[in-house]
């Protein structure tokens, strides 16, 4: 039974970063309609940054909240430049062309950005500085809770919560709100529509880059595939709490880091992986617009 | 039109590479090396090459074999089986190699094995421990210990020398070493009379292990043994000692690399398995071979570089002890090599075309490797 | 002599030809480059079929590949039906059961996927896609992880027990065979695009609801040619399987999908031919940069490969041909006649 408790801990734990990237992808699904297929990529280039930052600035010979502040920083700012990069030079060319040739650059700039990181930091595996140092704070019998369990939890949530203030209480938030709903509307409401896909963009990437920062602090090995399962995890997550709405996916990330950990203890893990597509079939075929989302009517 | 023109001429471009190496081969012999010098096991195939080349040009600079140098060809699988299976078909079909040295990991080498033998060119695994290896045919040898050796010898280390009763075992279900090396570890630890807690799986590039190892934390081991290779060690061993387990770790040859220092950090402190060498043994040809790398290459060499300097030597020995330089005769010299002074030990290939040696377990200490002991069944 | 004209025999003659000529030409290493260019024609061309005519996005190639391959690597292990000289007809066979297969498991994926819009299918095929390979990679009859290997190829034929001094090498066999399956493929696929059946494909790619308004079962068509194009990825997984002799899940990854997709693409979604030079180009590419890779040390051949994409996608959507093929350029327009 104390098992059960740890397994919904890690669960949670799990589900929590991948509610984190998943609203990356939802994001920018809800004011463009595509699925960002190199998000997970940005992620990655987010966790080595801290590496080679760390190589200059020693971050990890200080572990403490000073040093976890800067590399959260420092992640934040990358990935949104990353993200931002991306957003211009591969699919602003493409506003307006077909949906597919869209999804086909997204692939491409996932690819390139795997093979890259392959080339230049080599694709064995390397480790992430420890910027913060993990301790028991509570034990319940067997049951543990660690201080990084709580950092994890805690951030995230406060990211979620900055998020959601961002989009639904400050002017900017509905000027993105409104681009979700018709650009040529909102550009007609003289709002500047590519400043605001930039925006979400830069937002979708910072809480990448936030969750690089925790997902190094709990699995310290990088390397520069490490984004792709995780990625397609997030996707799965994002989907079934219905693209686009996002408390869907906050909801279907932890949804998914919960069922991941149970299906592991209790099955096999090698079903692991099978889960996340298992569960996409399953929810496209029966809801495809997932939890949260509103069945759309395609108008002739 | 421009796209047929550079079709072709990307076709004929891919054809002419070949004409030149035909004439250079009448006073060369060449030498096709596979390993996996990026990817995801990338110091494996780096360590191997550094060893493999360091005999090679010691071997060269002396001489050669008969007035004639080697050249070493050598290309990069990348980690991948079926990109293994694809070099080596280059190495044989283009480059024309007499011989191959290679792999490491034990699914690359098998890959590899059916084509070399049935191309008939003599194929050299330095570490490669899963028996099918060198099952697959007469041109397939191997110059370490096989896993129906290794699994044992850990077993009765974990058993007789740690006096483990309880052992739980954590293997990767996408590697066929770990698969192999687990099956024979558990075979002979039962006999010995310990009892084997769980099995848990996990797959190759997995991050999480925190479901399995709660289970095994409930059954209060005295051991876990990790058959698997260094990328995924580091970070068990981590999360065995943040769930606040104080089983030994226990594992084997796939744990050597400096790498798994630097994943496992503070949690694989103490943690022993067992390799194919070791800095500390009293073995001169063991010393003279660290001596001779820490001066080519700055470092100390590891058990892949010591089995790919022992791979190319038995090579070499064979190469001067044939006639003429035809892959049939390499093969029949190497099947008859015995007692090769290698780094690993004392090497002789036996009737299945494996090398008879003991195994040396080592421990984890301050980011090094201590001896503890030598091992044979 | 009817069979003269038979399109069988004559693509039989013109497989023969060129395996004659690159025998002659190729040392056996080309030749094996040029049956895995046979194979990726077969792939993209099966792929153009549904993402190019057909308009849907599929990104689950290579788990029907794989389907194919598996299947007909493991009859290959246990069933010998032709013995002797005319062991080489044994491979049609392994290709056809093994096509069906992946046929069947492409009315599977097809069935309630192809409900779905564009990336969403898109999505889906990667999933179902990615569930077969790791289905293989838990089925330890088939090797699992390890792979199976030693699955036979083509022997060469040799005809000295009959006292005919007359001997065919193996690579010869294997060579002619893959050019018959390409060519094979090619021939189908461009007659099933230029029947009434390619323009119901057509259609649903311009506009689903118009078709559906007159009088085209869309959903039927587009099961219709996934099953088609899954069935010449089964054909193209065998064809693999034999030519590699041995077979590991890592073969087929999303990445070998999106190779496909890539030769599609570049090729241009809606021209066979199209797919046919980017076959033979993406497959020469790497081989020829290899040298580049030991200069270099890192491989930069995936770098190259995904940046072009993006650059064709900006540049170029259309890719080499659009949607042309080689009989719309006019020498070649006397002989065809206009379409």
């Amino acid at each position: 039974m104390e098992d059960f408790f740890q397994h919904v801990l890690n669960g949670l734990n799990l589900g929590a970063i991948y509610a984190l990237i998943a609203l990356g992808y939802t994001m920018v699904y809800g004011v463009l309609q595509f699925i960002n297929f190199a998000h997970a990529e940005v992620y990655m280039l987010g966790a080595f940054s801290i590496y080679y930052a760390n190589k200059w600035l020693h971050l990890s010979d200080h572990p403490g909240w000073m040093a976890f502040g800067i590399s959260i920083a420092i992640a934040i700012v990358v990935c949104s430049a990353v993200g931002l990069l991306i957003e211009r030079l591969a699919y602003r060319p493409l506003r307006g062309s077909p949906r597919l040739n869209i999804l086909i650059t997204a692939i491409g700039v996932s690819l390139f950005l795997q093979f890259s990181g392959q080339a230049v930091f080599g694709a064995d595996p390397k480790l992430f500085p420890q910027v913060l140092m993990d301790s028991e704070i509570v034990r319940f019998g067997q049951i543990q809770i660690r201080s990084f369990d709580l950092t994890i939890l805690g951030v995230s949530m406060a990211a979620m919560a900055l998020l959601h203030f961002l989009i639904h209480h400050t002017k900017m938030g509905r000027a993105i709100q409104a681009v979700r709903h018709s650009q040529t509307s909102a550009s007609l409401m003289g709002i500047n529509v590519n400043f605001m896909i930039s925006l979400v963009f830069v937002l979708g990437s910072s809480l990448a880059g936030v969750g690089a920062v925790l997902v190094g602090l709990k699995y310290p090995k990088i390397d520069p595939l490490m984004g792709m399962l995780i990625g397609l995890k997030a996707f799965v997550a994002a989907v079934v709490g219905g693209i686009g709405s996002l408390p869907g996916a906050v909801v279907g990330g932890l949804l998914m880091g919960l069922s991941e950990e149970m299906v592991v203890a209790y099955l096999s893990s090698t079903y692991r992986d099978a889960l996340a597509f298992g569960l996409l079939i399953l929810i496209l075929v029966l809801r495809p617009s997932g939890l949260f989302g509103k069945s759309q009517v395609e108008k002739v | 039109m421009i796209l047929f023109v550079s079709v072709g001429a990307l076709f004929l471009g891919a054809g002419c590479t070949n004409k030149e190496s035909s004439k250079e081969a009448s006073n060369q012999i060449l030498i096709g090396q596979f390993g996996s010098l990026t990817g995801a096991e990338a110091t494996f195939g780096q360590s191997t090459d550094k060893g493999i080349r360091l005999a090679i040009d010691a071997v060269n600079a002396s001489g050669g074999i008969k007035g004639k140098k080697i050249k070493l060809i050598t290309e990069d699988n990348q980690g991948k089986p079926d990109e293994a299976a694809a070099v080596v078909k280059k190495l044989i079909t283009q480059d024309q190699v007499v011989a191959l040295l290679g792999e490491v990991a034990s699914n690359r080498s098998l890959a590899a094995a059916p084509i070399a033998q049935q191309f008939k060119i003599p194929m050299i695994s330095p570490s490669s421990t899963n028996p099918k290896v060198t099952e697959i045919g007469n041109y397939i040898f191997r110059v370490c210990f096989i896993d129906p050796f290794q699994g044992p010898v850990m077993a009765k280390f974990a058993f007789e020398d740690l006096k483990a009763k309880k052992v739980a075992i954590l293997k990767d279900l996408k590697s066929d070493y770990s698969l192999g090396l687990t099956e024979f570890f558990e075979k002979k630890y039962k006999e010995l009379g310990g009892a084997i807690t769980s099995t848990q799986n996990f797959q190759t590039g997995d991050t999480d292990f925190k479901a399995q190892l709660t289970a095994i934390r409930s059954e209060k081991p005295d051991a876990i043994f990790i058959p698997a290779y260094y990328t995924e060690v580091g970070l068990i061993a981590r999360q065995v000692r943040q769930l606040g387990i104080t089983a030994v770790l226990i594992g084997g040859d796939g744990w050597d690399s400096p790498k798994l220092f630097e994943i496992g950090g503070e949690a694989v402190e103490g943690a022993y398995y067992s390799n194919h060498y070791s800095t500390e043994s009293p073995n001169p040809a063991t010393q003279e071979f660290i001596k001779a790398y820490k001066e080519k290459f700055n470092e100390t060499p590891d058990g892949m570089a010591a089995s790919g300097y022992d791979a190319a030597g038995v090579l070499i020995e064979a190469l001067k002890r044939v006639e003429e330089i035809t892959p049939e005769n390499i093969r029949k010299a190497l099947a008859e090599t015995k007692q090769y002074p290698g780094a690993t030990g004392t090497i002789t290939i036996d009737e299945n075309r494996n090398a008879d040696k003991e195994a040396f377990i080592v421990q984890v200490k301050d980011k090094g490797l201590k001896f503890v002991r030598t091992l044979a069944l | 002599m009817k069979v003269l004209k038979s399109a069988t025999f004559q693509l039989f003659v013109f497989s023969i030809l060129l395996a004659t000529l690159s025998q002659n030409v190729l040392n056996p290493y080309q030749q094996l480059i040029l049956s895995y260019v046979a194979i990726n024609v077969i792939l993209a061309t099966s792929l153009n079929l549904v993402n190019g005519f057909c308009g849907q996005f599929s990104l689950g190639h290579a788990g029907f590949m794989a389907v194919g391959a598996y299947v007909s690597g493991v009859l290959s292990l246990h069933v010998q039906i032709f013995q002797g000289p005319i062991h080489f007809l044994n491979f049609p066979f392994y290709a056809l059961v093994g096509g069906l297969a992946a046929a069947v498991a492409g009315w599977f994926v097809g069935m309630p996927s192809l409900k779905l819009r564009g990336d969403y299918l898109a999505i889906v095929t990667l999933g179902f896609g990615e569930i077969i390979r790791v289905i293989v990679l838990n089925l330890d009859s088939v090797g699992g992880a390890r792979g199976l290997y030693g699955i036979p190829g083509p022997k060469g034929i040799s005809l000295k027990d009959f006292g005919i001094p007359f001997e065919l090498s193996s690579f010869f066999v294997g060579s002619t065979l893959a050019f018959f399956f390409a060519g094979g493929t090619c021939v189908v696929l461009w007659r099933l695009t230029r029947s009434s059946f390619g323009r119901a494909f057509l259609s649903v790619k311009e506009d689903e609801v118009a078709s559906e308004c007159m009088g085209v079962n869309t959903t039927q068509t587009k099961v219709f040619a996934f099953v088609i194009s899954s069935f010449f990825a089964g054909v193209g997984g065998s064809l693999f399987a034999h030519t590699t002799n041995y077979l590991n899940p890592a073969s087929f990854q999303f990445m070998k999908s999106v190779d496909v997709v890539i030769m599609v693409v570049l090729g241009g979604m809606g021209s066979l031919t199209g797919s046919v030079l980017a076959a033979i180009f993406v497959t020469v590419l790497p081989e020829a940069l290899r040298p580049l890779q030991q200069y270099t040390g890192v491989d930069l051949r995936m770098v190259i490969y995904s940046l072009s994409l993006i650059l064709l996608m900006i540049l170029r959507p259309q890719g080499i041909l659009g949607t042309k093929e080689w009989s719309d350029f006019s020498p070649f327009r006397k002989w065809v006649g206009k379409r």
